[in-house]
């Protein structure tokens, strides 16, 4: 088959190319001329040139909402590396049969209903749910502790949510890792947090910054995680795209912050290309 | 050492038994106020059906299912399609653009959701598409493709070339090489990766606001506004089933991953 001409293929590439060409790169070449364009007086758009979306993003509320959900999102990654990446390894040291067990139990729950998940949350967190009468009945609080609709609520809830991804990818990296590496380091006369340390560590990094990846891109963009556990007094980047595109209608100011959005999370991949040296993403799937 | 051996070996075992059991909590909250015969969840009135009796009679849930029964079978078959056919395009050939291509084919998986949502809903009314279920399976489509192009790139990797040159040698055609030979070959990998996609249309929020029509509602749209208006144990009676489908399409898919594994194992 390698023998085969460049026309041969392109019967298969066609599909491929036309929909991605008119689906995927039409719509954003569009997002981003309609970053310079004006808003028009009531409805759609004026085709003005301008840079005053971008300068918009600088006042102080956009500002604070691109610095809220940063700091939101690198939280969220802290704290998914810090329960996913212990996760991941002890699992992928489990004696083949009870790994293909873990397994199945965790892809239940990350094939379930993501807003089933997020309404359990909801329940236990509603003030006089669950966690209040659990925490009242231990004498820990007082009063019902009103955690619904507060930052911490919506931080577990994204943990809670992107915890699967990190552990798939560090299970898959650490895996097929070759252990007879840290054996040797082992042997050598390095401690086990020293073998840790200098060979494991090093060896699954690919796994654990594609996991960071798939928790950072996805976690600025989950507005309704914001919006459910959050209230309306969580307002994140995402929750201001939604809110500009279906109530404001303002779609170049949507566009823009779609654009910058889009930068970082571009960046974040271009790091980990230049890090890793890797093509592909550990445990994608 | 020998005590502190015996510590290390207990800690992993309790770690993932606790963090699966807090996994857990939340689905298994929701489900057993399904069955609680008061409408306030924060008081239990007892065992009770009446919800999902309820359920059953309601019209919207009806409609909002079979909505999104169509849109994932729709934009995974499409996406079946493309993504095989590019997959085996982009792995068999080494023209200039490849790398491109392969970025192209996966930006999707690296956008943030609600980038995609933001750009389709602008392109679908700059072309002045009506909004509802066309919009929706195109966009679903679109993301679903790298799911399906993903498995089979894989797969294509692991296989062996020798089978297609065998049965060219022997004289098939090149359709009758690739209905015969690799399509089979690749059928466990384009399935997965079309599961893979259902699910993802099945429960998908994001995109699905921002590009379905006032009529066209999917069943995450329509338990995304209960849960934003007010919540019924009918909510909590419809996440049940739907849980239930869930359990049941992971471990067809655990099945059918061991037939495709014993299907490989054989051939070595």
């Amino acid at each position: 088959m390698r023998s085969d001409k460049k026309g041969s293929q392109a019967g298969f590439l066609a599909p491929m190319y036309i929909f991605t060409l008119l689906f995927l790169i039409g719509p954003f070449v569009y997002m981003i001329i309609l970053s310079f364009l004006t808003r028009a007086e009531t409805w759609g758009v004026v085709n003005e040139f301008t840079f005053r979306n971008y300068t918009r993003i600088l006042e102080p509320v956009y500002r604070s909402t691109v610095f809220n959900s940063l700091k939101l999102a690198l939280d969220v990654t802290f704290l998914v590396i810090l329960f996913g990446y212990p996760f991941g390894y002890f699992m992928a040291k489990l004696p083949p049969r009870k790994r293909g067990l873990m397994m199945l139990l965790l892809m239940i729950p990350f094939w379930t209903n993501s807003l089933m998940r997020l309404y359990g949350w909801i329940i236990i967190f509603r003030a006089n749910g669950i966690l209040d009468k659990l925490l009242m009945l231990l004498h820990l609080t007082e009063k019902p502790l009103k955690l619904l609709y507060s930052w911490p609520a919506v931080t577990v809830g994204m943990v809670y949510a992107l915890l699967p991804f990190m552990i798939l990818s560090v299970y898959s990296s650490v895996e097929k890792m070759d252990w007879t590496l840290v054996e040797a380091s082992r042997d050598l006369g390095a401690g086990p947090a020293k073998a840790f340390l200098t060979v494991t560590l090093p060896l699954s990094m690919p796994g654990l910054l594609s996991g960071v990846i798939l928790t950072f891109v996805p976690s600025v963009g989950l507005f309704f995680i914001a919006d459910i556990l959050g209230g309306n007094k969580i307002v994140l980047l995402g929750n201001v795209i939604q809110e500009q595109l279906m109530k404001v209608h303002d779609w170049p100011f949507a566009a823009a912050l779609s654009v910058i959005l889009m930068l970082m999370t571009s960046l974040m991949i271009l790091l980990y290309r230049k890090l890793t040296g890797a093509a592909e993403m550990e445990g994608m799937l | 050492m020998k005590r502190n051996n015996r510590r290390s070996s207990r800690f992993p075992a309790v770690y993932l038994a606790v963090l699966t059991v807090i996994m857990y909590v939340p689905i298994l909250i929701v489900m057993i106020y399904s069955f609680n015969e008061s409408k306030l969840s924060s008081v239990w009135a007892g065992f009770s059906l009446k919800w999902y009796r309820e359920l059953f009679r309601d019209r919207n849930v009806a409609a909002a299912v079979m909505n999104s029964l169509i849109l994932g079978l729709l934009s995974s078959l499409a996406a079946a399609v493309i993504g095989t056919l590019g997959a085996i395009g982009t792995s068999r050939s080494r023209f200039r653009g490849r790398g491109v291509m392969e970025y192209i084919a996966t930006l999707p998986m690296m956008t943030p959701e609600i980038i995609l949502g933001m750009i389709f809903l602008a392109f679908f009314s700059l072309l002045g598409l009506p909004f509802g279920m066309t919009t929706l399976v195109i966009s679903h489509t679109a993301f679903c493709i790298p799911y399906v192009y993903m498995q089979v790139k894989a797969r294509l990797a692991g296989m062996d070339p020798s089978y297609e040159e065998a049965a060219r040698d022997l004289g098939a055609g090149r359709a009758r090489v690739f209905l015969d030979i690799t399509m089979p070959l690749l059928l466990p990998a384009i399935l997965s990766g079309m599961l893979l996609s259902f699910a993802m249309s099945f429960d998908d929020v994001i995109v699905s606001v921002f590009v379905t029509g006032v009529k066209v509602n999917t069943l995450p749209i329509l338990i995304y506004t209960q849960l934003k208006t007010g919540v019924t144990p009918k909510t909590n009676a419809l996440c049940t089933l739907l849980f239930l489908a869930t359990l049941i399409i992971v471990i067809l898919s655990v099945l059918l991953g061991r037939l495709g594994n014993k299907r490989n194992r054989t051939r070595e």
